[in-house]
């Protein structure tokens, strides 16, 4: 006979109420390690999805996503023409806001060579861009339909393709379009003071910039040794894939580990006080019970049992609510949120821990109930 | 009175053995100008099969003694044994007394005291499941004993449904669930109306016999005086013959 599942279907309501407020507690911070893998997963997705095994960039650089890199158009010809380099693309990278009616949008643009390394990847509705000019790839997350018109700078474009997943560490959406049109772009929008030199004839700014030459490495080539070519190169630096991913997985996790973290402990020992209250609430009301127990013979160890156990079934309940309402409702939330199955047991057992803590006060309090005070009216 | 048989058989003991035996008992509670003796050298005996009342003024020490009878209270001086066995001499020699009282004592509270989450069945069957008896054994006999008190018709209910009479008569069956020798009853009557106490009387009566207990009763009742077998009076903490 189990004392404590009897105690709690006696109060089920109640029981039940409870563990709706500390399920909604716990799915914040289910959500809270969500977000943070969410951000791990959106911060690698964009290089992934590039399929490049080496990034050439600036000098001393570690672009482009974690810092500026500008080098010259012409660098994608020279990585070509390198052993061992099967094919090589130069991109641009550029914030951008997109009226789109009232609304504006915030997105990543991502200037791209049609045919080579750096073009769309997760194409899940419409085509490829054909034309070269006035045509973008959207993410399905800036919430743009196919055919709709983007004004940019001075022109139009029109959207016809979604991909997906596509999104950049700080969760702006990825817009695609030709290299031409995003470094035509990029010059319209450089500050009005440069573009009047331009037209004076003053000074010839050179408009072939880009802010990386992806390249694919042919299998039988070391990548490291194709990577050690290019930095002879004193202008350039080059990244593998892997360092890419290190570099940005660092980058996130110095943003916003530090931030989550602190919120899902803050989250945690609020949980804790929580639950140690409703236990030492559970525990005072019951000391009558608690006493005849002791009267009539009953062990510590089944009065003991009656408190852990009931702190352990609500911490389980509220953490299974919690997950539950989470994983409902993590496609309605506007940054990606990725449950990972590890987390979720390193949870659980963070959890588990913090209810058999919780019940240390109404253990406490517990054992030293003298049963004569069952016998008093 | 029904007379189901419950195998509430006699237990083989010696006639005039002492169920309970207490010799110089005192016990006082606080120091200085707040010291209160509940009780002074007291000494009594109980034997099998005896109803025996302990009456006296409000304060006199009459819960005080039954606490020290199970073992709730321990005492400042003297001795007590139970059912042949030393308890207490001047200091308890007994560690596992909650597991003494599981063995030897059965309690019946001035109010009822069932556990209000559980129902009338395993408010019973409980006292047999921390003694290990099985599961099905501990709720036939938990049904047997309800059926026995004349409560067997509610043993599904839960304690907040029952009528006075009624919940004190499942605790009486929850006391007697694991055959204790030894039954201690504080104001076991007060809360009943005299019909109903008379029944309760009865009953004590009939279980000392037939099952070779000891029953200590307190009581304010005179009205029940006639079904004890003797009387015990306290006044300020000491027997008074
Ligand atoms: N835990 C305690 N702490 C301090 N004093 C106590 C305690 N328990 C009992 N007393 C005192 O000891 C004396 C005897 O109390 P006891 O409860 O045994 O009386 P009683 O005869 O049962 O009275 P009543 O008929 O009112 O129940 C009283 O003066 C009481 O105040
Ligand atoms: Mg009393």
């Amino acid at each position: 006979m189990n004392l404590a599942f009897r105690d709690i279907r006696h109060k089920l309501g109640r029981f039940i109420l409870t563990c709706l407020g500390l399920s909604l507690l716990l799915g914040v911070v289910v959500t809270m390690a969500g977000i943070y893998r969410g951000q791990t997963a959106d911060a690698l997705a964009l290089s992934r999805a590039i399929q490049a095994d080496i990034w050439v960039v600036q000098g001393d650089t570690n672009g482009p996503f974690a810092e500026a890199s500008r080098i010259p158009g012409d660098t994608r010809e020279m990585v070509a023409r390198m052993g061992g380099v099967t094919a090589a693309g130069s991109l641009t990278f550029q914030t951008v806001q997109v009226k789109q009616g009232s609304r504006r949008l915030r997105v990543q643009i991502i200037g791209f060579e049609p045919g080579r390394p750096g073009e769309p990847a997760n194409l899940i509705a419409g085509r490829d861009i054909h034309r070269s000019h006035f045509e973008v790839i959207a993410d399905r997350q800036a919430g743009v339909g196919l055919g709709e018109k983007l004004t940019m700078g001075r022109n139009v474009y029109t959207v016809v393709g979604l991909t997906e997943g596509n999104v950049t560490l700080s969760g702006d959406s990825v817009l695609y379009m030709t290299l031409l049109d995003a470094q035509q772009l990029q010059f319209d929008v450089t500050p009005a003071e440069g573009r009047r030199e331009v037209s004076r004839g003053a000074l010839r700014v050179n408009t072939n910039i880009v802010n990386a030459v992806v390249a694919r490495v042919s299998a039988g080539f070391d990548v490291q040794e194709v990577a050690e070519t290019v930095r002879r190169w004193k202008h350039l630096s080059v990244l593998t894939e892997a360092q890419q991913a290190e570099i940005l997985t660092r980058t996130v996790i110095e943003r916003a580990s530090r931030q989550l973290g602190l919120f899902m402990s803050v989250l945690t020992l609020v949980s804790a006080v929580i639950i140690a209250l409703i236990v030492y609430t559970l525990t005072m009301e019951k000391l009558k019970e608690i006493a005849t127990l002791k009267l009539i013979g009953a062990p510590d160890r089944t009065i003991i049992g009656l408190i852990v156990q009931q702190a352990l079934m609500m911490g389980v309940v509220g953490f299974g609510f919690g997950t539950t309402l989470v994983a409902l409702a993590k496609d309605r939330f506007p940054r990606r949120i990725v449950m990972e199955s590890g987390d979720l047991v390193g949870l659980f057992i963070v959890v588990v821990c913090v209810c058999i803590l919780a019940s240390a006060v109404g253990v406490r309090i517990a054992v030293r109930v003298d049963p004569a005070k069952a016998l008093v009216g | 009175m029904s007379t189901v048989d419950v195998d509430m058989s006699p237990q083989p003991t010696a006639p005039a053995a002492a169920l309970v035996e207490i010799r110089g008992v005192s016990k006082h509670f606080g120091e200085g100008e707040a010291r209160v003796d509940a009780l002074r050298d007291v000494a009594f005996r109980v034997r099998a099969g005896e109803v025996v009342g302990l009456l006296g003024p409000s304060g006199s020490g009459k819960s005080t003694l039954l606490n020290v009878i199970g073992c709730i209270v321990e005492p400042n001086e003297g001795y007590v044994a139970l059912d042949g066995e030393v308890v207490y001499d001047h200091r308890w020699l007994r560690k596992d007394l909650r597991h003494l009282r599981l063995e030897k004592i059965g309690f019946i509270f001035q109010t009822h005291n069932l556990l209000p989450f559980l129902n009338c069945i395993d408010n019973v069957a409980l006292v047999l499941h921390l003694a290990r008896v099985p599961r099905s054994e501990a709720r036939q006999r938990a049904v047997e004993l309800l059926e026995y008190l004349q409560v067997g018709h509610r043993k599904n209910a839960m304690p907040a449904q029952l009528s006075g009479g009624e919940a004190q008569r499942v605790a009486i069956a929850r006391a007697l669930a694991n055959r204790p020798r030894i039954i201690l009853a504080d104001e076991p009557t007060a809360a009943l109306d005299s019909e109903r106490a008379g029944i309760v009387m009865d009953l004590l009566h009939k279980l000392a016999v037939e099952q070779q207990a000891a029953i200590i009763a307190v009581t304010h009742d005179e009205k029940i005086l006639g079904r004890l077998d003797r009387v015990v009076r306290l006044r300020d903490g000491k027997i008074s013959l």
